[in-house]
């Protein structure tokens, strides 16, 4: 019977944990936006506007529902559950620190793949359901698009399991530091089994990661829709793109996953390639900074802060670079991002064969 | 295709690093100066929002916003009310039995103002009826946010009179204008028969 309980518990922890990081990413990206521009963004709820996401929410969630007479009331009615579903699914793989992972999966990786891919079919829904040429189109443009990005971004994190040998998150988290039961070269030339930090992460193992984890932040920039991917909620052209017809609750819905996938791309680009709860800092001779900073709390504050950090670069790329034409987007990922993850991969295989097994 | 995408970091470099020069630049905001201020273009940096009900912008004290009527210099000549292009002014006149005073630049007062309403609602503050005031009365301030929960509070009213003195004055001319006509007609039979 505590088995359950425990299973709600964790899930509770994590539904509450995507409502809050939603709530402080709406409120910090509203001030990013603003300072970027050179305004002060919200000022007036609370002291420097910081109740401005409650405020948001309490009035989202006393707005009526309304569906369109011509919609298709069960898509319609079914798809923003279905597109939060599947990202909320995805935090159950996701390990936070040593120890701690909701739930422990040999195919962590390649299931968070797996149920990420269903929010396409979520916004498809969305977008067939609503009955509107904009959403209808804004859906279309996202199914294009989140397709075609899965292709390098999952390439990109191929190459990475080859160089861990795993598809569970938590030992591919494992192996990038002090915890590690194998040897780990910097560079693949300098041994730093016990000097950890971030001299022991992904992508300075194996340098070419570098590349792929820029692969892979450019098309998770990609699959959540994210400027300058934003085709399918292109304001200027589609109004709102996909959620255009939603309105109150569903609507915090979808945004609620739009931000929860944020944090769970970010997350899984630290996880895969930046050390995941690892701590940054290195073994220095007698001071033991990487011992002294793992740890249950410690590796929550890691994974926090890395996670947070590659949100914050999300927000910052969102608000400097104008959108790509459909046309432009999908050359990007056929002809830059796709064939340099095969590369990636390519070199992974030759350098665990190579410079690894030696 | 290897140019392009070198050439597409390079870019995608320099927006982010302007964009990031902004943000932390917004540690501070820009000073709130008058335009006719000297150094009020050599501030570069830092947020511009002025917030506005708890600071504003100065403005010059002939600033061209909201209308004003000196009633006392008014001669309601109505030349306001047929130049404004969007009629938002409405003149109604009554004669005075005699001349009722000086404006203060000279010109005598013969015309009692019973209505003179602006609506600030319609007007598109172009100026045009202070040019052709003739004694200058009208004029623009420098007002600009009063802002009223009912569209009929827009409606300024500048007249002093009351309804009941301007009916008193009324009936004070049609008493005069109809002792004129009698005159009139009196002048007019005595003159007939002389002519018959």
């Amino acid at each position: 019977m505590s088995f359950f309980l425990t299973y709600v518990l964790v899930a509770t922890a994590l539904f509450a944990f995507t409502a809050v990081f939603t709530l402080f990413a709406l409120y910090s990206e509203r001030k990013i936006s603003a300072f970027i521009q050179d305004r002060l963004g919200p000022m007036e709820v609370g002291k420097y506007g910081s109740l401005q996401a409650f405020a948001d929410i309490l009035k989202m969630l006393q707005k009526e529902f309304i569906i369109p007479t011509a919609a298709d009331k069960i898509l319609f009615i079914l798809a923003p559950t279905v597109i939060f579903v599947s990202v909320y699914l995805g935090f159950a793989a996701l390990p936070w620190a040593p120890g701690l992972i909701p739930a422990s999966l040999n195919l962590g990786i390649f299931y968070i793949f797996a149920i990420l891919s269903v929010e396409t079919l979520g916004i498809l829904m969305a977008g067939w359901g609503s009955n509107n040429k904009y959403a209808l189109l804004g859906s279309m443009r996202s199914v294009a698009q989140m397709v075609s990005y899965e292709i390098p971004a999952g390439i990109a994190i191929i190459s990475v399991v080859m160089i861990s040998q795993s598809l569970n998150l938590q030992e591919i988290s494992i192996k990038q530091g002090i915890l590690s039961p194998d040897t780990m070269k910097f560079l693949g030339l300098w041994d730093v089994k016990s000097i950890g930090g971030f001299l022991s992460w992904n992508i300075f193992q194996a340098p070419h990661l570098i590349i792929a984890y820029l692969i892979y932040f450019i098309a998770s920039l990609a699959e959540c829709n994210r400027a300058p991917f934003d085709i399918p909620e292109a304001e200027s052209e589609l109004v709102a793109g996909f959620h255009i017809e939603y309105s109150g609750l569903r609507f915090a819905f979808v945004f609620l996953a739009e931000y929860s996938m944020m944090f769970l791309v970010g997350m899984i680009g630290v996880v895969m390639f930046l050390g995941g709860w690892n701590s940054p800092l290195p073994n220095i001779g007698s001071v033991k900074l990487a011992t002294l900073t793992t740890g249950l709390g410690w590796g929550i504050f890691w994974v926090l802060m890395k996670t947070l950090t590659v949100v914050a670069v999300q927000i910052w790329i969102r608000w400097t670079l104008p959108r790509l034409r459909v046309d432009q987007l999908m050359s990007l990922c056929w002809k830059v991002l796709t064939p340099l993850a095969f590369l990636c991969m390519l070199i992974s295989g030759i350098w665990q064969l190579t410079v690894m097994q030696n | 295709m290897l140019f392009k995408v070198i050439n597409a970091f390079k870019t995608v470099i320099k927006g982010l690093s302007l964009t990031l020069r902004h943000f932390f630049a917004a540690k501070e905001s820009r000073t709130i100066r008058p335009i006719n201020d000297p150094e009020y273009f050599s501030q570069n940096t830092g947020t511009t929002t002025i917030q506005y009900p708890h600071a504003k912008l100065p403005v010059p004290d002939v600033g061209r916003y909201q209308l004003d009527v000196e009633m006392d210099d008014c001669i309601v000549c109505d030349l306001c009310a047929k130049i404004c292009p969007v009629d938002c002014i409405e003149i109604e006149s009554i004669k005075a039995t005699e001349a009722i005073g000086k404006t203060s630049d000279g010109t005598t007062k013969r015309l009692y103002a019973a209505k003179f309403d602006i609506d600030m609602a319609k007007c598109m503050y172009c100026g045009l009826c202070t040019v052709v005031c003739p004694t200058e009365c009208i004029v623009m301030t420098d007002t600009y946010d009063r802002s009223m929960t009912d569209l009929n509070q827009m409606i300024y009213k500048f007249s002093d009179m009351s309804p009941e003195e301007a009916e008193e004055k009324k009936v004070a001319l049609d008493k005069l204008n109809a002792e004129r006509l009698a005159a009139k007609q009196a002048a007019a039979q005595q003159s007939l028969p002389k002519q018959l």
